[in-house]
């Protein structure tokens, strides 16, 4: 395949945002005919590349070639008149229209400036047929599933004559055979000569359709590789690799901590058999008080999606929860943190901090609204709590009346913690506490969880660094394609590698 | 929990094409019930005339709630148009009868007034942003005070083309009559009508309103689209206001005052939603036809005050976007 002549590629590729070089030197090659994989985790750049081929970014440095000859797009619409056809996750195409015009809008049939429906409809339905879809292409698209939508969506990518399709995860919410559709539509392009960019966080999907891979890691190409080059294990290292100087400086944080609490006591949570359609598969799960457990995956394998349901963001359509031995639906986070449960998202700033206000407003946030508007917490007492945790958490500046966006991520972590730790939750859900902040912060919150836990706290810890996991948790369940898989004690024989080989594999027979 | 959704998913199905007809087949439905309780309690209210008393009697209403459809259904809202209404009733009556500007030279430039002031306001929404609340606002306030500069008082208008055009019967088989506005009125629908459903432009109108992120990304030309609608509705008030102006033969500084309020009612009771993409102007017609008949009973009662209109109007009002959120978190 070298030989060929690659249709899209760039050379040398930079990208620097503010602080943050988001793509260093990247040759990516795409051939036409090819399906060809672009993994990595959060903050690998793979949006950032995609972004820099469909022209909505401009590189700093290096150029990107479409057949061989240099081209800069400046937007989505001129790659896509130049043959650059993107699919996004969301599905961009307008739901109160019906199948057909959302195919055909833009560039229908008309007479005497007359949209000549009946032929706009025919081309329509001809080139769903194209690709065995059989559709009522009058029916409005917002009433065809996401899958249908996402099929639609590429059917009026590849209506205009496209030579690379870029499909950003297109599979993130469909079943299984809404995906074996979707496959088929990408084989047939494949076959007409298509070159097709393929992201996704499952493994197994990219197994099954992908010709070659691309791995990405903080910005820079690890590899690039044909898939069955690449066995499965290794493509996982490949794309987690290991931040030995992080290992080394937290080598001593916390001992190892093997074995579980007292079992004969109530879990302060229990899920059983606990799933939402198109987010996770129902799954159990037990936390004890004083037990961490980790929760291990890669991005987009349930991590969240499970921490919103047993935070109730996300309403379960299947199974129970039993909070201390009580049965409960946890319809609503009010439900939740009524029941004693904190979350600490992962999104700091969209889902967790208010980035207007003090640290002392978004550390009494979550306590005031437990106890309701109507009862104000006493200025004297407010200003004791406050000041307590900022000392406790080492907050700095240890200065209440600081806008909580001018800290730095660390701090705004937490910050973020205190606001919860306040409310003296039973459970704690802290996910990616330690994402993007300095390895100091880092070791410091992990103290803090293990502190928390020996004073009887039950905290559930997601994290995508493996060693952190294994560092903290009693047990550890992994994830893997929104399924839990595996749920293991931290004993000895539990290494990175045996949650490594189960992410890449699936659980232990 | 799974049984029900299953046993819901062939209705749903068989309801999805058609979900979108609902609401105006709703206020078909309320239509024809009310003209049949009009019918029963008072003599001589079914009528043909009585009916097409409707549409002379609301042609201007009817042609600025036209306008008003385009700019809901991307979405937005117009405030300004009865003071467009005005201003360009005012305009008409002061150009004629204090300049003695000829009608026909008068009309035009009102219509491209309102034409110009919509497309300037569209423009001002969409290059910079501001929500369109504020920006027509802004508009109707500036309308509004354009026509105390021009006259205080009232100016009747004798003018032979104004009269004439005003007092123009066409008859019809049957005793029955329209008024030359009822006519116009209708013409517009129409041509309202095709533009909505055979056009780029009437399809772009309902892309921009289901989601105007898509409707960028699908390379369809939000920018133009916008400015189009308000252009438009700016137009249709324009229109409105010199069949008003036929309606009332004077302008006014204080004519029209909510007018803004009765065509935004009108568009919604006629079943397009307020946060766009869906909806017909022949619902707006029918929208419209309803607060005609809720006017005509409350006539024909003859013992209650004429402000029981707002009442009634208000209450439906309410029906209507309630029933728009039920209908819409079924989609959900």
């Amino acid at each position: 395949m070298p030989q060929q002549q690659a249709i899209l590629e760039t050379r040398g590729i930079h990208k620097q945002f503010p602080g943050v070089n988001a793509l260093t030197d990247v040759d990516f090659r795409l051939f036409p005919g090819e399906v060809h994989a672009l993994m990595g985790e959060n903050g690998a750049g793979k949006s950032t590349l995609i972004k820099v081929l469909t022209g909505v970014y401009q590189a700093d440095a290096g150029t990107v070639l479409l057949g061989g000859t240099p081209v800069r797009f400046t937007g989505p619409l001129q790659a896509q008149q130049a043959g650059v056809s993107t699919v996004y996750q969301e599905v961009n195409l307008c739901p109160n229209l019906s199948v057909a015009e959302n195919i055909c809008i833009g560039r229908e049939h008309r007479t005497a400036g007359l949209i000549r429906w009946g032929s706009d409809r025919q081309r329509a339905r001809d080139l769903l047929e194209r690709f065995q879809l059989d559709l009522d292409v009058t029916a409005p698209l917002g009433s065809c599933s996401l899958a249908v939508q996402q099929l639609v969506a590429i059917v009026r990518a590849v209506a205009v004559s496209t030579k690379v399709l870029i499909l950003d995860e297109p599979t993130s919410s469909l079943d299984a055979d809404e995906v074996e559709q979707l496959f088929g539509v990408i084989r047939q392009l494949r076959a007409e000569g298509v070159a097709i960019l393929f992201v996704s966080h499952f493994i197994d999907q990219i197994y099954a359709v992908s010709d070659r891979v691309t791995v990405l890691r903080n910005g820079t190409l690890v590899c690039e590789e044909p898939i069955d080059r690449l066995p499965h294990l290794e493509l996982v290292k490949r794309m987690i690799g290991k931040e030995l100087e992080v290992l080394e400086q937290l080598g001593d944080a916390a001992p190892r901590r093997a074995g579980t609490a007292d079992s004969t006591e109530a879990p302060v949570i229990a899920a059983d058999q606990v799933g939402r359609r198109g987010s996770v598969a129902p799954f159990d799960l037990a936390i004890r008080r004083g037990e961490v457990v980790g929760l291990a995956g890669l991005l987009g394998s349930g991590r969240t999606e499970v921490a919103r349901l047993l935070f109730g963001a996300d309403r379960a359509d299947a199974g129970r929860f039993t909070l201390s031995g009580k049965a409960t639906t946890l319809r609503t986070p009010r439900a939740a943190i009524a029941g004693g449960i904190a979350f600490c998202s992962e999104n700091r700033k969209t889902e967790g901090l208010i980035e207007d206000l003090t640290i002392r407003d978004n550390i009494i946030l979550a306590l005031q609204a437990a106890r309701g508007w109507t009862r104000p917490l006493p200025a004297r007492q407010r200003e004791e709590l406050v000041e307590r945790y900022i000392t406790a958490l080492r907050i700095s500046p240890p200065n209440p009346d600081m806008l909580v966006r001018n800290l730095s991520g660390g701090n705004q972590q937490r910050v973020l913690l205190a606001r919860w730790l306040i409310t003296q939750p039973r459970l704690l859900i802290l996910d990616e506490p330690t994402r993007g902040i300095d390895i100091g912060a880092k070791a410091e919150i992990q103290r803090l969880v293990v502190s928390l836990s020996e004073e009887g706290m039950a905290v559930l810890f997601i994290s995508a660094e493996l060693e952190e996991v294994l560092r903290l948790s009693h047990r550890v369940a992994v994830l893997r394609d929104r399924k839990l898989v595996e749920e293991r004690i931290n004993d000895d024989d539990l290494t990175a590698d045996a949650i490594l080989r189960t992410i890449a594999s699936g659980a232990h027979q | 929990m799974t049984t029900t959704t299953v046993s819901q998913a062939p209705l749903a199905k068989a309801l999805a094409g058609r979900q979108r007809y609902i609401p105006a087949i709703g206020t078909l439905s309320l239509l024809i019930a009310m003209i049949l309780v009009g019918s029963v309690r008072y003599e001589g209210f079914f009528s043909g005339q009585i009916i097409l008393n409707l549409f002379i009697d609301n042609a201007f209403l009817l042609v600025v709630a036209v306008g008003m459809t385009f700019v809901i259904l991307t979405g937005g809202i117009d405030l300004s148009v009865g003071a467009v209404v005005a201003l360009s009733a005012m305009l008409c009556a002061w150009l004629v009868e204090k300049h003695g500007w000829p009608p026909l030279v008068v009309i035009p430039l009102v219509l491209l007034i309102g034409l110009l002031s919509g497309l300037g306001m569209g423009a001002i929404i969409h290059y910079f942003d501001i929500q369109p609340f504020i920006v027509t606002l802004a508009g109707m306030f500036l309308a509004r005070g354009l026509c105390y500069t021009i006259s205080l008082n009232s100016i009747s208008i004798s003018d032979p083309v104004f009269t004439d055009l005003a007092q123009m019967q066409i008859g019809l088989p049957g005793g029955l009559f329209v008024s030359s506005s009822a006519i116009f009125a209708v013409l517009i629908v129409a041509i309202a009508f095709v533009v909505l459903h055979y056009t780029r432009l009437g399809r772009n109108v309902y892309a921009v309103g289901g989601n105007k992120q898509s409707a960028m990304l699908m390379g369809l030309p939000v920018a133009r689209t916008t400015m189009s609608v308000y252009a438009i509705s700016g137009f249709c008030s324009a229109f409105g206001g010199v069949l008003f102006t036929l309606y009332m033969l004077s302008g006014y500084s204080l004519h029209a005052v909510g007018l803004e309020l009765d065509a935004i009612a009108a568009v919604v009771i006629g079943g397009t939603l307020l946060t766009g993409g869906s909806g017909f102007v022949l619902g707006t017609v029918l929208g419209v036809l309803v607060l005609g008949v809720i006017q005509t009973i409350i006539t024909f009662q003859g013992t209650l005050s004429s402000w029981w209109t707002r009442i009634v109007v208000g209450l439906l009002l309410l029906v209507f976007i309630a029933l728009q959120r039920v209908i819409g978190a079924r989609q959900r």
